[in-house]
This record gives structure tokens, C-alpha cells and sequence, in this order.
């Protein structure tokens, strides 16, 4: 629980050698930062297709955003209190024609150029649902029947270095976002539960349900993460990947009214307005799958591949 | 005369926990979560209640139930070695 560093299993190492040597992870030289083979890519976007098909049908409008957040959105959602060794903020220059010239000098030797950066006002995507609150604001009251929004499978940055193939800095995270009355979205929730744990069995994968506790800093992420299951506001699917134990592939996450306040998203009457948001880790799922059904994808079983809808 | 520990144990929920309500109408034994108290505020108590006792909170301790009251936040306090008054 908290911000310890997490150990890392010869296993999940062993994984991460096969997937480089069979070419679906292209090693960056930092860890954690991988390019993907074709396949790995057309694995993945099946998986987001068929997530956003689910959403569609029940009701999801699609919407799209960019990987950098203002850093007043995430300054107002107290993520750099709560989780401030996992959020990256971006700099730029900022300097004359010298502080060029020496900033030039220090990185080709691979000094420390850092003191001529400065703060652009834009930060990492720490979480793909992030944008969404504001924009649902910006909206005005919700209807009487709440909001719900698929944000795609969009990209977003962690500082957690690792040699887990499974624990990315950054990866593709799947944010389904439902917004409404209290009793709308906790039922919301429970539904997307069941539903995504029938989509990750019906793909061969071992899935099961549990409490957990988000990854919050220090002694303050102590006490919230003990608040947050003692009101169980955070369930995960946890699916064996490499190693004893297994690996988060999605997170449902009740927010009560967190976002709702902070960014003043208004119900259509009386009624409180919470939110709840679902998150799958797309590259997750497909190393849970190339572990399972092998390196191969065309050696899968045609069941699974016709449930993902991969092309053949 | 100073302030009892109980008084003291208030003013560091009625600066701290941003109840929608005044903590003077609440009892000892009311739960502070249900009269509004959020999980991120609680945070700011336990961190007020270290300032304003000279404690640090072990980790066993860092738990909802012990700041969800007047009474359980004293007995905590007191199990912690502070002179109750």
C-alpha cells in the first residue's frame, strides 16, 4: 500500500525478455517506454474498438483529448498532493541567446540542463478521465438521466519506471465516465463490473474482482487509501500475467462528489451529482492475452479471436 | 484556564474537517463522516491533530475509524501517551 516502489518478479522480467525478443515490445533504453509491433497495435486497437462498441450501445458518447492536461485542472483535483511521484509536468526553454548556447553545451554532454527550463502550464495526462469532468461542466446542467462518456483509449503518463512489462510510464487507458445521481451511479457501476469482467473471461483470461486502494503518496495516502476501502470506492480486475501475483487490467473507481465539486457539474435537480469512471489498461489486456494464448496471435483460439474481433 | 483535550480535539475538526455543519452541534460520539467530513479532509485533521498534540500517528492508526469521532479520536490520543484534560 503507498507509495513503496514495487518489487518486480523474475517472471514478470522473463515476460518482458520474450515480448522484446518476439519483437511486440520495442525497447526505449528507459524502462517502461516501449514501442509495439503491428500486431501488439492490432490487438490493441480490437480491444478498444470492441470497449467502445459496449459503451456505444448503452448509451456512451465518444469523446476525444489530448495527452497534456492544463496544470490548473490538475492542480484543482489535489492529484499533486495525493500522488505527487506519479504526476509529470511538461517544461520548455526559457532563456536568452547565452542560456542557449550553455543549455546546448550541457546536453551534448548529458549534464544537468534543467535550470534553464521552465513551467509551460500543461502537465502529463495523469488519468484519461481527467479532461472529461471539465467538460461536462462546461456543458451546463446534466440531463435528468446523468452522462456518460467513452474518452477512448487515450495515452497517459505515471512516473513509475519498472522492468514490469505490465507497469508502463506511459500506456493506453481506456476511460469509460458515467456522471449522475448518487443511486444512477452506483448502479452504473456495479453493471460495468459485471460487464467487464464477462468481456475479460470471454477472452480466456483468469479475471477476478477485488477491493483495492489507489497508489496515493506518504502518510496522507495512507489514511485515504484506508478510507478508500473501507468504502469500498475502488474495485479492480485482477488477471494473472506473469509471476504469483496478479496484475490490475481494469479499475472502477467511485469518486462520490470529488470531481462533481471541483469542477461544479450540476444535476438536473435537487439531487447531488457523483461520478464514477472505469478504467482498462489496454496494454495490460494484451499481455494478459499473449501470455495466456501464446506469443502468436494467429495461433489463438479462433473463439477468442472472433470475441475480439482481431483481424486474421 | 486552557482548553480541555476535547476542546482542543474541536478546533482542530472546526478548522480542518470543512463540515457543512458547526461542529458545536455535534455530540462527542457523532460520526464526522456522516455529517460530511470527506476522506481528503480527514487528512487535514489528522494532520492538525499531529501539530496540535506533538504526535505522529503510527501507521496501524492511519484508519477511518479513528478520526470518525470526537471520542475515538481522543481515545486515539490518549493511546498515543497525551496527557488527557
Amino acid at each position: 500500500m503507498g507509495s513503496e516502489v514495487r518489487a518486480v518478479s523474475a517472471e514478470q522480467v522473463a515476460l518482458r525478455d520474450r515480448l522484446i525478443d518476439a519483437g511486440h515490445l520495442i525497447p526505449s533504453g528507459v524502462d517502461g517506454v516501449y514501442g509495439h509491433s503491428a500486431a501488439f497495435e492490432d490487438l490493441r486497437e480490437a480491444l478498444g474498438t470492441r470497449i467502445s462498441a459496449e459503451a456505444r450501445t448503452r448509451g456512451a458518447t465518444r469523446l476525444t483529448f489530448p495527452p497534456v492536461l492544463p496544470v490548473r485542472q490538475l492542480e484543482a483535483t489535489g492529484y499533486l498532493a495525493n500522488m505527487p511521484h506519479l504526476a509529470g509536468t511538461v517544461f520548455s526553454f526559457d532563456g536568452d541567446d547565452a542560456a542557449a548556447a550553455v543549455q546546448g553545451t550541457r546536453a551534448s554532454a548529458h549534464e544537468d540542463w534543467s535550470e534553464f527550463q521552465a513551467p509551460t502550464g500543461v502537465a502529463l495526462m495523469p488519468a484519461a478521465c481527467y479532461p472529461v469532468y471539465p467538460a461536462l461542466a462546461r456543458r451546463g446542467p446534466l440531463p435528468a438521466a446523468g452522462a456518460f462518456i467513452d474518452a477512448g483509449g487515450a495515452w497517459v503518463f505515471r512516473h513509475e519506471p519498472s522492468t514490469d512489462p505490465a507497469r508502463r510510464q506511459i500506456f493506453h487507458q481506456h476511460e469509460l465516465v458515467r456522471a449522475g445521481t448518487p443511486e444512477t451511479v452506483l448502479q452504473w457501476r456495479a453493471q460495468w463490473a459485471q460487464l467487464g469482467l464477462d468481456l475479460l473471461t470471454g477472452l480466456g483470461l483468469e479475471a477476478r474482482l477485488d477491493r483495492a486502494n489507489d497508489p496515493f503518496f506518504g502518510r496522507r495516502g495512507r489514511l485515504l487509501a484506508a478510507n478508500q476501502r473501507a468504502q469500498e470506492l475502488k474495485l479492480e480486475l485482477l488477471v494473472p500475467i506473469a509471476g504469483p501475483e496478479p496484475t490490475a487490467c481494469a479499475s472502477f473507481n467511485h469518486h462520490l462528489d470529488h470531481f462533481s465539486s471541483t469542477f461544479a457539474i450540476t444535476g438536473a435537480g435537487d439531487d447531488p451529482v457523483h461520478t464514477a469512471c472505469l478504467g482498462f489498461g489496454h496494454e495490460r489486456i494484451v499481455l494478459a492475452l499473449l501470455a495466456r494464448h501464446g506469443l502468436d496471435p494467429d495461433r489463438w483460439p479462433a473463439e477468442v479471436q472472433d470475441r475480439l474481433g482481431a483481424p486474421r | 484556564m486552557s482548553e480541555t483535550t476535547r476542546e482542543q480535539i474541536r478546533d482542530v475538526i472546526g478548522a480542518h474537517a470543512n463540515l457543512p455543519v458547526d461542529i458545536r452541534e455535534l455530540g462527542d460520539a457523532a460520526d464526522l463522516f456522516a455529517a460530511g467530513m470527506t476522506s481528503f479532509a480527514s487528512v487535514n485533521v489528522m494532520l492538525g491533530l499531529e501539530d496540535t498534540f506533538d504526535v505522529e500517528f503510527p501507521d496501524t492508526m492511519l484508519k477511518r475509524s479513528v478520526f470518525a469521532s470526537v471520542d475515538a479520536i481522543l481515545e486515539a490520543l490518549e493511546a498515543l501517551g497525551v496527557a488527557l484534560v
